[in-house]
């Protein structure tokens, strides 16, 4: 028997060293990544509690968060591509003007 | 210290392990690795906490499609097309003393206001059957039928949204 506790812990420090990648680093793909991180922790919690509830509807909400996760990744990734075509970098600290 | 509790730590340093890793590589290829690391054994934990849907859906998109899109605009853009700018001297420690904050505020909050109570019982082989996969069904074409169809409109909108921005122009088509 696990307390949840420990669950919602490892969640926390999950979503920690994804708010510190969003934060340090440069490169947009590894934000991205970072945010991914965000939201699987998010997700674990969830489940966690779910679990201890001994309900369905917080499995179903973790499953519509991943439908979310897909598609924001397709989008955000598509605009990546995008301004890499335009000015043949994708260091976020350049993109400053919204004229492309 | 039972064995779930041994499992879970095993586990739990695995998964942290891959996410610093994940932050800490210099290439992009191995963070993308690293953060299927990471979500395998999220998926473990799915199982481990009775849901063995939402880890199979965790594996297929997120480990699957999700990483394999990442990979591939990876190799798109050239793994380290990232030239070292420059750099704000103050932005790093600011960032971890920031981070150290938010991980020591949600610990606090978790073990002394609030704390949630129960424990996660190991699920029992019934979790893991057909039967338990067709209550999950009921509820979510039940009671959840409006998001399900939602979901399906942003999935939609989200596909014609990345094909009109990777579309070629007009004008430059030629």
């Amino acid at each position: 028997m696990v307390p949840v506790n420990y669950y919602i812990i490892l969640s926390a420090i999950l979503f920690t060293i994804g708010a510190l990648g969003v934060l340090v680093r440069r490169n947009p793909l590894i934000i991205f990544m970072s945010i991914e991180l965000m939201l699987n922790a998010a997700n674990l919690a969830i489940v966690a509690f779910s679990s201890v509830i001994k309900s369905y509807s917080g499995q179903i909400f973790a499953f519509f968060v991943i439908a979310v996760a897909a598609a924001e990744v397709a989008v955000g990734l598509a605009l990546i591509v995008q301004i890499f075509k335009s000015r043949h970098s994708i260091n976020v600290d350049e993109m400053n003007n919204l004229k492309g | 210290m039972t064995i779930d509790i041994l499992l879970f730590l095993i586990l739990a340093l695995v998964s942290v392990s891959a996410a610093l890793g994940m932050l800490l590589s210099r290439n992009a290829v191995y963070s993308a690795l690293f953060l299927v690391l990471n979500f395998a054994t999220v998926a473990v934990f799915y199982i481990l906490l009775g849901a063995p849907f939402i880890a199979m859906a965790q594996i297929t998109v997120y480990a699957g499609a999700i990483m394999v899109l990442f990979l591939f605009v990876i190799m798109l853009l050239g793994a380290d097309s990232l030239a070292p700018g420059k750099v704000l001297p103050w932005q790093k420690p600011l960032a971890a003393v920031l981070a150290f904050v938010l991980v020591v505020e949600a610990a606090y909050l978790l073990a002394f206001r609030g704390a949630p109570t129960g424990a996660v019982i190991r699920p029992e082989a019934s979790v893991n059957s057909v039967e338990s996969l067709r209550e999950m069904g009921m509820v979510l074409f039940n009671q959840y039928l409006l998001p399900f169809e939602v979901t399906s409109i942003l999935l939609l909108v989200a596909m014609v949204g990345a094909i009109v921005l990777t579309k070629q122009e007009k004008g430059g088509q030629k």
